[in-house]
């Protein structure tokens, strides 16, 4: 039995040992100087409950790469581009981006789509330096974990205080909302109270305020509610996968009025299945981005992204493209990747013409950025207005 | 008053299908004195068969959506023997715990195979019946629902026949009571067992796919949240107990829903377990359930 | 193996101060592989004192880590600040932080008593349902406190935890609960859970040994909740759900239930071997599926140590003092 004993330890000695073997390179962060390709890390949910999401911002992030990496790279080297699959799972985030940064050896590290998971690896990139650009994350708390960490979109006290809000009051001309937060995801909860905020500022009255988590499937009891509440419309700042639901029981139960929600609800899941389409017509979302555009540079995108992947992109896609465009430009106006010096040409990013429109990055390192309404009608996504910041 | 009636019949339209899938865990208690982890992943299974079932039929119809019921039935009875056969049955004399875990393990296995072999993004569920929507009075109240409580109380009831009333019903009473005595009556308790978790499992599947016409989005790990409630409806109801399974799903259904649609929603969870745990601090064997003397 | 048990705790204690000390040479993914396997040792031994001495059943651990991490947190967070002068010195910082795990560790004990407390009818199964419930319970009751954060969970805890802490506590862990389960009060628990009629009959208060062990039990959790959130910085009430119960289940399990160091040695190989997967998926493309396997390896392997080898995979006694 001693003999058993002897082998286990050395099976657990061997393996430390491997994991030191591959651990014992302590060269600094700037290996990217002696290898002849510049490693940009990048983390996101390619499977599990947001993995419409997490793909569609890898294509986009894929697709500029690329195209970057054909126009003959940056300061005259390719992109490396490495991706970590964090699965929609909390706690993944962190030991990926850990790997990416000490492992890797990245100058940047791209992610996430969801505030949550962002959160997660934002101290980690704040303490090594190395910068952080979410192509979408919207909650306020993430660029504010610290200065090495970037969005190119808005975030969620212009997407709710201002966009939902004014969306509703002039638009859907309701005045009595009712609000069904997922309070199981930061991204929801965040949106939920900046709505809040900027509905009530504008005269309007929070008739009815109901909470549900993330795995739940079941919101007849909370529908049933708001209905005796008797709102103007309700307000869903959810992610797609409940909203479907939602909507469905939402018809189920007799009420008729619009539901709208943010850029969560952004993917061709949600009015996919029986009634979905029928369920949720008429009604609205705000977003990033709209296939329908008229810039010249989001019509080029749109034709590229179907031409490489077969299907239209969505705002995640096209901020995906956009965070990658963001970096490339300011590594060159850095030249070099060095983290600090990076750090500091990606805040002073200005007019950066791509997919999603102009990008310029404030004090505060989130994008000043117009929201587009979309609308859903005859079981497809239209484009309805603009609202600018 | 109508809010209060509308969240009634929501109540018992959820607690119909989790006294199904609690059915399900109290059978196989009952004569194994175990309890089955992998209940609730067997029930998301027969969501799945009847996703690829509906595939192939091309109308909502009542002769469609019941044929798809039967199949996803028939397969999980045929998945719930097997997995029996595969892991529990080796470790019939080990400790409790052994079991316990190895349901915990198979349990994750089939959550992570689905993940795989189904992709972990929800699919949307085809409607299978065809179904509309009655307004009786300021309430209304969805054919679906109707099906579910239909459907729930005709197995409970064909359940309850088989168990009082057919010859294979009381050798599954009598394993559960004693397996070496019933085996010294001629009764082979391997085959009782496998029949045991073979209806068992066809009950998981019924619960699926009236779960999953309810509720069309399914995923590998639908059956997680939905089978932990189920199970506390099972405990609370006495676990063993066929009607108490059925009484415990329906209270749960309701207390899950007054609460949820109350300003207290975010406890709901925590709330259903304190139930649970109080239930079994005062009536330790369930309300409906029988205390067993600890024989040495 | 633990022949002089204080010699050994005292050189671990000072392997640690000195891996501590060189922690910033050490690669950081590295670094961050060891802490966690700290951390882990520290949950499944203490887990083991319940489940594998005691034989009681278990299935909520997570929830007492939860507590030990949001307790600590809200101490170093919250309480520090507002009693300590503007910079204060950095001893002062550390004393309070190990002050802070120990608080922790000790509300973390109080709920152990709690769970402990309705355990005094139950047996086996239902024990393991209401632990399962009470981890439960506790995960939803942080996830309605909005002063912790809530649903979003607690961001910005003070990074103290480094090597040092983790292989420390988990050091005292160990020693705590050998010197204890080998003492002639810890028969009682070895009692308590090869037979527990046979221990009422001679005199042993099973009662007592089995809230006992919950509370020492949960007190080591609580630490290790505490060093793991100013570990992680971020803490979320999902993060101690039942898969973390069940994922520290199955270092006890794999180690050999009651068996402390087969449970160290499962709890390092269990957390080397999601890493490894990772690393053997980088290597190649082709490669990829491994890591989405992660999970999928994970239940077979519980499983199949269930059904060929419940004795744990480092089990070298020849008689299995554990009744499987």
């Amino acid at each position: 039995m001693k003999r058993l004993l002897k082998i286990n330890l050395i099976a657990a000695a061997s393996a430390l040992v491997l994991l030191t073997q591959s651990g014992c390179n302590k060269s600094a962060g700037d290996a990217s100087a002696t290898s002849n390709t510049i490693k940009v890390g990048e983390f996101a949910s390619l499977n599990g409950s947001e993995a419409s999401f997490g793909r569609s911002s890898h294509n986009g992030t894929l697709l500029a790469v690329e195209q970057v990496n054909a126009a003959g790279g940056v300061l005259g080297k390719q992109i490396e581009l490495i991706t970590e699959d964090d699965q929609s799972k909390d706690g993944e985030s962190a030991t990926a981006v850990k790997k990416l940064i000490s492992r890797d050896k990245v100058v940047a590290i791209l992610g996430e789509v969801a505030s949550g998971r962002s959160l997660e690896a934002a101290p980690i990139c704040q303490e090594y330096k190395i910068p952080q650009i979410s192509p979408s994350s919207t909650n306020p708390k993430v660029t504010q974990m610290g200065d090495y960490i970037f969005r190119v979109c808005w975030e969620d006290k212009f997407q709710g205080g201002v966009v939902m809000a004014k969306f509703a009051l002039n638009s859907l001309k309701a005045k009595r909302v009712a609000l069904l937060t997922d309070v199981g995801s930061p991204y929801s909860a965040g949106l939920a109270s900046y709505f809040k905020e900027g509905f009530i500022a504008g005269g309007g009255e929070i008739v009815a305020e109901q909470k549900f988590t993330k795995d739940d499937k079941d919101f007849k009891a909370q529908l049933t509610a708001i209905k005796s509440a008797n709102p103007d419309a309700i307000a869903i700042p959810a992610y797609y996968g409940q909203v479907t639901l939602i909507a469905l029981q939402a018809r189920e139960l007799g009420i008729t009025v619009p539901l709208f929600g943010g850029d969560g609800w952004e993917a061709p899941e949600l009015i996919e299945g029986p009634g979905a389409a029928a369920a949720l017509d008429g009604c609205a979302f705000s977003t990033h981005f709209s296939p329908e555009q008229d810039s010249p540079k989001a019509k080029q995108f749109v034709a590229d992204y179907q031409k490489r992947f077969g299907a239209t992109p969505d705002a995640m896609g096209a901020l995906g493209y956009d965070s990658v465009l963001a970096l490339v430009d300011s590594i060159k106006r850095a030249n070099s990747t060095d983290g600090p010096k990076l750090r500091d040409a990606i805040a002073t990013l200005k007019d950066l013409d791509g997919a999603t429109g102009k990008t310029t990055l404030d004090a505060n390192r989130n994008a000043r950025k117009p929201a587009v309404i979309i609308e859903i009608k005859d079981g497809k996504f239209v484009y309805k207005e603009t609202v600018n910041p | 008053m109508t809010e209060f009636l509308q969240q009634l019949i929501n109540g018992l339209s959820v607690g119909s299908m989790y006294a199904l899938i609690a059915l399900g865990y109290t059978l196989v208690y009952g004569v194994l004195r175990f309890i089955n982890f992998a209940h609730c992943d067997v029930f998301m299974v027969g969501a799945f068969v009847g996703f690829y079932a509906g595939l192939n039929v091309h109308q909502t119809s009542w002769g469609g959506g019941v044929l798809i019921m039967i199949a996803a039935m028939l397969v999980c009875a045929a998945l719930g023997i097997v997995i029996e056969r595969l892991a529990y049955r080796p470790l019939r004399d080990r400790s409790k715990l052994s079991v316990l875990i190895t349901a915990i393990g198979v349990s994750l296995l089939l959550e992570n195979a689905g993940q795989l072999v189904f992709g972990p993004n929800p699919q949307p569920f085809p409607e299978i019946f065809p179904s509309r929507t009655f307004e009786v009075g300021g309430l209304v109240i969805s054919s679906k629902d109707i099906v579910v409580v239909i459907v729930t109380a005709s197995l409970l009831a064909i359940l309850q026949f088989i168990v009082l009333k057919t010859r294979i019903g009381t050798a599954m009473r009598a394993v559960s009571f004693n397996s070496q005595a019933a085996s010294l009556m001629g009764i082979n308790p391997n085959l009782i067992i496998s029949v045991t978790f073979g209806v068992g499992s066809a009950l998981a599947a019924a619960g699926g796919i009236l779960w999953a016409y309810k509720f069309p989005k399914i995923d590998p790990l639908m059956g997680i949240a939905p089978g932990l409630t189920a199970f506390i409806a099972a405990v609370i109801g006495g676990i063993g107990n066929i009607p108490g399974a059925a009484l415990g799903g329906l209270l749960i259904g309701i207390i899950e829903t007054f609460v949820k649609g109350s300003r207290y929603s975010t406890w709901t969870d925590a709330i259903s377990f304190l139930f649970l745990i109080l239930i079994l601090l005062f009536r330790p064997a369930g309300l409906l359930g029988k205390l067993q003397p600890e024989k040495v | 193996m633990f022949t002089r048990p204080r010699t050994w705790f005292l050189v671990t204690l000072a392997a640690s101060a000195v891996l501590g000390y060189f922690q910033n040479q050490i690669d950081p993914y590295f670094a961050d592989v060891l802490t966690r396997i700290g951390i882990n040792i520290t949950l499944a031994v203490s887990l083991n004192l319940i489940n594998g001495h005691t034989g009681q059943f278990s299935l909520g651990h997570a929830g007492f880590m939860a507590i030990g991490a949001y307790t600590a947190a809200a101490l170093t967070m919250f309480v520090g600040p507002t009693i300590f002068p503007a910079s204060p010195p950095q001893i002062l910082l550390l004393l309070w932080f190990m002050a802070a795990l120990f608080a922790g560790g000790v509300v973390a004990a109080a709920a152990g008593l709690l769970v402990g407390a309705p355990s005094l009818r139950l047996k086996g199964d239902y024990l393991a349902i209401v632990t399962l419930g009470f981890g439960q319970i506790i995960a939803v009751i942080f996830r309605n406190i909005e002063p912790l954060g809530g649903a979003l969970g607690l961001n910005g805890i003070p990074a103290y935890t480094n090597l040092f802490w983790v292989f420390a506590a988990a050091a005292l862990t160990i020693y705590v609960i050998t010197a204890m389960v080998n003492s002639t009060y810890g028969r009682g628990f070895i009692a308590t859970h090869d037979d527990e009629v046979a221990a009422e009959a001679m005199g042993i208060n099973t009662t007592r040994c089995k809230i006992v062990a919950f509370v020492i039990g949960a007190f080591f959790a609580g630490i290790a909740g505490g060093l793991y959130g100013h570990f992680t910085l971020t803490i979320n009430p999902k993060g101690f759900d039942f898969s973390r119960s069940i994922e520290i289940v199955v270092m006890v399990i794999a180690g050999g239930m009651g068996n402390t160091v087969g449970v160290i040695l499962a709890a390092v190989l269990l957390t080397l071997l999601p890493e490894g997967l990772r690393q053997l998926s980088g290597v190649s493309p082709s490669l990829h599926w491994i890591s989405e396997s992660r999970p999928l390896l994970y239940s077979i392997l519980l499983i199949g140590l269930m059904l060929l080898r419940p004795q744990g995979l480092f089990s070298f006694r020849r008689s299995a003092r554990v009744k499987v």
